[in-house]
């Protein structure tokens, strides 16, 4: 039974999304990805490093004609950085489907939302499709829906924290008002988190620090691909009902 | 001569230059940046017919690994 989902008319069967920052070279990056099963990965935008062109670029190791670049603004805390980031990124790409992302602080890299609400409305005038990284505010999210966003990216925890999904009952909220796909975007340490993130209904998984800084990244790659698929199965499957007291798996008719 | 700010540094160049011409020269492949000149995108089919003009302030971008993480 196929089981894919949807952005923006992309359909898509790997629920993971992978970002390819910190590791250590190119390779171990493409490897990763690799055996992540992922689909999609996003990418960063930065300045060519005008002194020394020809040094290795990601795309000669992730090749974009099989894996869906998808643009962040990963470290923009102002809604025009972020403005201007993807339509550059557009340009070098060619493509509309981009990840927003305005922060606010320093130190726990969360959003600052006034700023998302203004960067979104200004992309998707510009006629961007915008999957965005929110707080976990269901009224928020609902928000950014409203506007036109693709897809609604709650954090599970701070960005590269690795301390799991510390807000299920938010990220259930989002998920019971969407219409768009909702992602946990952030938070994610292990494989179980990764497993929880599903069998709350998510649509999908987006990590990158779990993953990268892995003492054995492609043996983690592989990890979460196993835990996304288990836990999205677990969520279709339904989960037992959860009591207080013991009940036996064995009958109890005829015991001696 | 003429001055112009790339990606926040000065650079000195010839007059009379193609967008093309300067990115030859600098020995980056057109296909694999984009570039934001004086703020405004420059469509890539454009370059061969943008003149770079004195002052102007471009930015060349490509894609590099990014996840969720800030990156300087």
């Amino acid at each position: 039974m196929s089981d894919t989902w949807n952005i923006a008319g992309n359909e898509f069967s790997s629920r993971l999304i992978v970002g390819t920052g910190k590791y250590k070279d190119f390779k171990q990056t493409a490897a990763a990805v690799e055996a992540s099963g992922a689909e999609i990965v996003t990418v960063a935008v930065r300045r060519v490093n005008v002194s020394n062109p020809n040094e290795p670029m990601l795309v000669d190791y992730v090749d974009p004609k099989k894996i869906t670049y998808l643009p962040n603004t990963a470290g923009c805390f102002t809604a025009d950085d972020a403005v201007r980031t993807l339509r550059l990124a557009r340009e070098a790409g060619g493509w509309d489907l981009v990840k927003l992302e305005v922060l606010g602080n320093q130190k726990t890299l969360y959003p600052d939302m006034p700023a998302t609400f203004e960067a979104a409305e200004a992309l998707i005038k510009e006629g961007f499709k915008v999957m965005v990284y929110t707080s976990d505010d269901p009224i928020a999210a609902k928000r950014l829906e409203d506007m036109g966003c693709v897809a609604i990216m709650p954090l599970g925890a701070p960005i590269g924290s690795g301390l799991g999904i510390q807000n299920p009952v938010q990220i259930r909220l989002i998920i019971e008002e969407a219409n768009v796909p909702v992602l946990v975007d952030a938070g994610v340490g292990t494989a179980s988190d990764a497993a929880v993130a599903m069998e709350l209904g998510c649509d999908g998984v987006l990590m990158n620090t779990a993953i990268a800084e892995a003492k054995d990244p492609i043996a983690m790659a592989k990890a979460m691909k196993l835990a996304v698929e288990s836990g999205r199965l677990a969520y279709q499957a339904g989960r037992m009902p959860k009591r207080l007291y013991a009940d036996p798996s064995s009958p109890l008719a005829g015991l001696i | 001569m003429i001055t112009l700010t790339i990606n926040g540094d000065e650079k000195r160049v010839q007059t009379n230059i193609s967008l093309t011409e300067l990115l030859e020269n600098m020995q980056i492949s057109p296909q694999k940046v984009a570039v934001e000149r004086n703020r405004e995108i420059v469509p890539r089919s454009t370059y061969n017919n943008v003149m770079i003009e004195d002052g102007d302030q471009l930015e060349i971008v490509h894609f590099i690994g990014g996840g969720l993480h800030v990156c300087l």
